[in-house]
């Protein structure tokens, strides 16, 4: 099935639970109130939650300062075996 | 004797596209050889040159000359083509069953190719792709803005595609060859799309794909590119596959 259709299945199922609700009778006033905004609620929270990834991904974003150290010691290793066999590895 | 009662050896084809990288290709086959050299196992490295104009080739050709022109198969191209078409091109020349495929600029460390090899035994997987977002794994040299960006197209291809990868735009990967040429037939994108194609497709088409975690040092001779034309490029590839896959 293609990811369209999916995320359509998972979308869909969503809004028929809130159309059936909207048609409910005899719910608590508090939340029949509320029921009609339950989409932007939802839009907004899936927002925040992406921002909060986001977010969430730069704090923990994995660094390696050391791989740069090392990867320069073998930068140096290569160049000197390249030179010694008369590679060009002058950089312009 | 114990040889005879081993299995056929497996032969790695190691594919590198490039365009004007006449330093870091000659570093990196150093590398390339030294890790390999020690693991005992049989490989070729096969570049595919887009023509560049900065000596490339020549580099390549001296290279050649200290390592052998059977273990390092230069096969340009007349013109710069596109990294998919690339792939297919080393391909027709790759005699190994399995072909890694990695970045010229340094970024990927051949010192990672080991645990590659190892996963794929161990898992019998279609595909072990390297990934800079599990443990063990990390980014060095990218600012703030760099960071964001690629943050934010994690979170949002994995909130529209539910890939089960982690890390969906790195290129430092094993694949098994018949897999790769399936894959690399039906996509059609370009740039840090065409990876995130690759990996998307593989998933939907069942293939397994195991994970090892891989570090990437951002590449220190030359300049990488993310633009704006770079993110428009990347959210029309986003929808593309939302859409076709």
């Amino acid at each position: 099935m293609k990811q369209v259709f999916k995320f359509g299945a998972v979308v869909g199922t969503l809004v028929a639970l809130w159309i059936g609700l909207l048609l409910s009778p005899d719910l608590p006033q508090s939340f029949s109130l509320i029921l009609p905004f339950l989409p932007v609620y939802a839009l907004v929270a899936l927002g925040c939650y992406g921002l909060g990834m986001v977010g969430y991904g730069l704090m923990v974003f994995p660094t390696c300062p050391h791989e740069s150290i090392l990867l320069q010691k073998d930068i140096d290793e290569a160049k000197a075996f390249l030179k010694e066999k008369g590679v060009d590895v002058a950089y312009q | 004797m114990e040889k005879d009662s081993s299995p056929p050896r497996r032969l790695y084809s190691i594919l590198i596209p490039t365009y004007n990288e006449r330093l870091n290709i000659a570093l990196l086959c150093y590398l390339l050889f030294k890790t390999l050299n020690d693991l005992d196992v049989d490989f070729e490295v096969i570049i595919v040159d887009d023509a560049s104009p900065d000596g490339t080739q020549d580099v390549i050709k001296q290279l050649q000359q200290i390592y052998g022109d059977h273990k390092i198969l230069l096969r340009p191209r007349a013109a710069k083509l596109g990294l998919g078409t690339a792939y297919v091109h080393g391909l027709q020349h790759a005699a190994g069953d399995y072909i890694f495929i990695m970045d010229a600029d340094l970024s990927h460390h051949p010192k990672y190719i080991p645990s590659f090899i190892r996963k794929q035994l161990d898992t019998n997987a279609d595909i072990v792709t390297g990934t800079r977002y599990l443990k063990g794994g990390g980014v060095h040299g990218w600012d703030l803005r760099r960071k964001l960006t690629s943050r934010g197209a994690n979170v949002l291809a994995h909130t529209l595609l539910w890939p089960h990868v982690s890390d969906l735009t790195g290129s430092f990967r094993l694949y098994r060859k018949p897999v790769l040429e399936e894959l690399v037939k039906s996509c059609v994108s370009k740039g840090y799309v065409f990876q995130m194609e690759m990996i998307v497709r593989a998933t939907r088409k069942g293939y397994y794909i195991a994970e090892v975690p891989i570090s990437f040092v951002d590449r220190v001779y030359g300049t990488s590119k993310l633009g704006g034309a770079e993110i428009v490029q990347y959210l029309k590839g986003l929808f593309l596959l939302f859409f076709t896959t």
